[in-house]
């Protein structure tokens, strides 16, 4: 291994009672790519928050280039050569590009010098690195692929050699991804040393060169990435063996559940978001939505599940239809039998600061079931909250815990749990896995193709083209507001990646 | 030429009535900018006015007068930090304390210092700020057209008022052209930003506050000690509220800051001004309802007519370190 480029030794540190790193030791070897995954909470962002000094460790050392560091403030880190780059992104919106480059690395109490050499400065690193950005452009107004540069250059203005990296593509389209990587490989080639987390496996085997992997506060192991597989690693992350594409057998569709016909949606702005689409979702069978995020997918979603308003066509919900306009009543989609798992979790799916029993039921809670007379019969929610935490596996099973307090993947689990155990009909589930575990994963994939068997219909909406592949039984691609391909589960990912990039236009046979 | 006089003459006032508008609108304009809501303007330039004309009255001097007034308003504003960026608290609830503080303390105070009713004592020549004849404003005074203008608008008026001025065009610098408002501004955008670039967010705000306690005491010393010879109780009158609107009005900008405080002005002035004398066309119009005309209009152009104003998004949202 060549010379270490940062070097933990012992760290521990404690939020209260919990524990979220605990005797953690590292070595990362300059130039090189270095991946960390594991699971949502184990830790983690953690760990590399305690090395940027946003954090600091209860005890513990850190050595820099070979050297001990005392790592107070993210001042020590920057001088150090440390930058971040944060998965949510720490830009001000309304700034422009230099003045976000410039904050807190101003060269004088005035802006004009700053601003002068930090143009000269970026125009040296993009033609380095080729880091294109127009500096005079405002935050707010980039696409976030180019936000996640901006943050980049931040930390290249800082002087960083050692650059960390949390959870990058979470928020990219996977051509930004792409991207990304290449960006990094480059500052590999350049003597930077990259350290990278993620709980996204490819990503991992694609670019890294070493790999930490982390469980529950702990580091369980570190491998060179040529000398593993994703299957070890997830093993690893989860402390026992994971089934990467669950086993399903041959779909048995019924009857059509939900007929969508010549639906067309405009968003805000007036523009045509789904165009003329119109498709069947049968009894037993799960059909799934592939293509790249901004192809129409949410809006359809939303007309869908009556939550947004649809310009023309129509949809039957068990032969009968559901009011388009925009404002039909939640309530009554639901007795009709039609549950909605929300992509935006976050601000359609839960209140966070409500308790996890409380978003348990959150829109049954006229239920019966649920009611005392006039009254919610709290005994009764609890009693449902810990059985379908257990059921679900949610965690920390503590139902009393507010929501904001879990992590994303347990978040997912509970407006999952919600939704799938009032046994509707048919499911409209939008990306089902986003920002959720690999062991999660699994299990909520597993649950999705028991509602199959069960004769239930079940629409599956998302991004990620594993996870459609592996769900579906049948695939529709969108591509611009349009079905442009029917295939099925046996579809290669390069045929979908063609249909979903408009190559091979055609019009759906349906 | 009477209807000239007159224009001059409500313009001359509409300066006057301004200045102290001006003043708290840019002090709260560094504050809100920073990301920390100041509904207390009003109480710190109560204090300020009268801890201004106590202390000029007691030690004779303008200056001094002057110099207690920034000091205890920022005292105040201080304690305002302490609340709401040291501890968290509701920015708010803090804010609103500090008036009822205020109000409360200047009248025990000083009816326990002068025991003249909670006034101070009229304030001599010299223990005020006088006004400043510009050079050669009587010998054009004359001439027509230009000799008032230079003679009433522009001369004649005392220190704090050429002062206030000079404040929009420093303050712009100061937010768009130095380090420190560079930081100012994006505290109140994003203080995570702020704090990942490694600089204190606390005590980036605190020092926001103490521009907001200068300016607001500034404001309350002209109050007392150049607008009335004197402090009287509750004499600010909510200006602290109407500074408050008249930044919102102004898209938390400094330069349009200015021009919403004169507008606001300009409404007291001829408010004033056309008491009990009849409009043509409507004719006489109740008092009550000039002098409610500010606040309306206030009502009116908040409810949608300037657009939409983004106030800093950080605003009123005590930082915490996420986990």
């Amino acid at each position: 291994m060549a010379q270490a480029a940062i070097e933990l030794i012992g760290i521990n540190k404690s939020f209260g009672a919990v524990r979220a790193n605990r005797d953690i030791n590292l070595e990362i070897a300059r130039g090189t790519i270095h991946g960390i995954v594991g699971e949502n909470g184990a830790g983690k962002s953690t760990l590399m928050s305690i090395l940027y000094g946003f954090y600091q460790a209860d005890s513990g050392e850190i050595h820099v280039g070979g050297k001990p560091a005392s790592i107070k403030t993210p001042n020590d880190a920057i001088a150090l050569g440390i930058g971040m780059v944060h998965q949510h992104f720490m830009l001000v919106d309304n700034f422009s590009v230099l003045e976000n480059i410039i904050l807190g690395a101003e060269s004088d109490a005035l802006l004009k010098s700053s601003i002068a050499k930090a143009r000269s400065e970026l125009d040296r690193l993009e033609r380095e690195y080729g880091l294109e950005v127009d500096p005079d452009a405002i935050i707010e107004e980039l696409p976030v692929g180019l936000q996640q540069r901006v943050e980049i250059l931040k930390a290249l203005y800082r002087g960083a050699e050692i650059l960390i990296l949390d959870e990058p593509t979470g928020v990219l389209t996977p051509a930004e991804a792409d991207h990304l990587f290449r960006i990094l490989k480059q500052l590999k080639e350049q003597g930077k040393t990259v350290v990278l987390i993620t709980h996204k496996l490819r990503e991992i085997m694609a670019i890294t060169d070493n790999v930490s992997v982390m469980r529950q506060g702990t580091m369980v192991a570190t491998r060179e990435t040529s000398k593993t597989t994703v299957g070890e690693l997830a093993e690893l992350m989860v402390g026992r063996r994971v089934l990467l594409r669950v086993e399903k057998g041959e779909a048995e569709a019924g009857a059509v559940k939900l007929a969508v016909k010549n639906l067309t949606v405009k968003d805000s702005r007036g523009v045509t978001m789904v165009d003329d689409i119109s498709f069947d979702l049968r009894a037993g069978e799960i059909v799934g939505i592939a293509g790249v995020a901004g192809n129409g997918q949410s809006e359809l979603l939303e007309a869908i599940s009556g939550i947004r308003h649809a310009v023309s066509g129509s949809v039957m919900l068990d032969g009968k239809p559901i009011d388009l306009t925009g404002a039909a009543d939640p309530g009554e989609l639901r007795d009709r039998g039609l549950a909605h798992v929300p992509e935006d979790r976050h601000h359609v799916g839960l209140v966070l600061a409500f308790e996890e029993n409380e978003n348990s039921i959150l829109g049954y809670h006229d239920d019966p079931r649920y009611l005392k007379g006039p009254f919610l019969n709290v005994d009764a929610i609890m009693a449902d909250a810990k059985d379908k935490i257990e059921k679900y596996d949610i965690r920390p099973g503590n139902p009393r815990l507010k929501t904001a307090n879990f992590s994303g993947g347990n978040q997912q689990k509970i407006v999952l749990a919600r939704e799938m155990e009032q046994d509707p009909g048919v499911l409209i589930v939008g990306q089902p896995t986003r920002g959720v575990d690999v062991g999660a994963i699994e299990f909520i994939h597993k649950r999705l193709i028991a509602m199959r068997d069960q004769g239930k219909a079940v629409l599956v909406v998302s991004v990620e083209l594993d996870e459609i592949r592996s769900l579906s039984d049948r695939i529709l691609v969108m591509f611009a507001g349009r079905i442009v391909g029917e295939r099925g589960p046996e579809a290669t990912e390069g045929e979908l990646g063609l249909l979903m990039a408009g190559v091979e236009r055609q019009e759906a046979a349906l | 030429m009477d209807v000239f006089i007159a224009i001059v003459q409500i313009l001359d006032s509409t300066i006057r009535l301004s200045v102290p508008l001006l003043l708290a609108c840019l002090a709260g304009l560094f504050s809100e900018r920073s990301g920390i809501f100041d509904i207390g303007l009003e109480g710190k330039m109560l204090v300020g006015a009268f801890a201004g004309a106590a202390a000029a009255s007691v030690f004779h001097s303008a200056f001094i007068g002057l110099g207690m007034a920034i000091l205890i308003s920022v005292a105040f504003a201080m304690v305002h930090g302490f609340a709401s960026i040291t501890h968290r608290g509701n920015q708010i609830v803090s804010g609103v304390a500090i008036n009822f503080i205020a109000a409360g303390s200047t009248i025990i105070l000083g009816q326990a210092w002068f025991q003249q009713g909670g006034r101070t004592p009229a304030l001599q020549p010299g223990e005020r700020f006088d006004a400043i004849v510009w050079p050669g404003a009587e010998a054009v005074r004359d001439v027509p057209i230009i000799g008032p203008i230079y003679a009433e608008l522009i001369s004649g008026h005392s220190l704090l008022v050429y002062l206030a001025f000079l404040m929009v065009p420093f303050t712009w610098w100061v937010l768009f052209r130095t380090r420190f408002g560079l930081r100012l501004r994006a505290v109140g955008e994003n203080p995570a930003a702020v704090d990942t670039a490694g600089i204190s967010v606390a005590w980036l705000r605190y020092r926001a506050l103490i521009c907001t306690g200068i300016l607001t005491g500034v404001a309350g010393a002209y109050l007392s000690m150049v607008q009335n010879g004197g402090f009287v109780k509750d004499m600010t009158a909510g200006k602290g509220y109407i500074a408050l609107a008249a930044l919102i009005f102004a898209k938390w900008k400094p330069v349009n800051a200015m021009f919403a405080c004169l507008l606001f002005g300009f409404l007291d002035a001829a408010a004033i001004r056309l008491q009990g004398s009849p409009l043509p066309i409507i004719g006489k119009v109740p008092v009550q309802f000039m002098q409610a005309l500010p606040y309306i209009l206030t009502v009116i152009l908040l409810a949608g007519f300037i657009g939409k104003a983004i106030p800093p998004r950080a605003g009123g949202v005590p930082y915490v370190k996420e986990r």
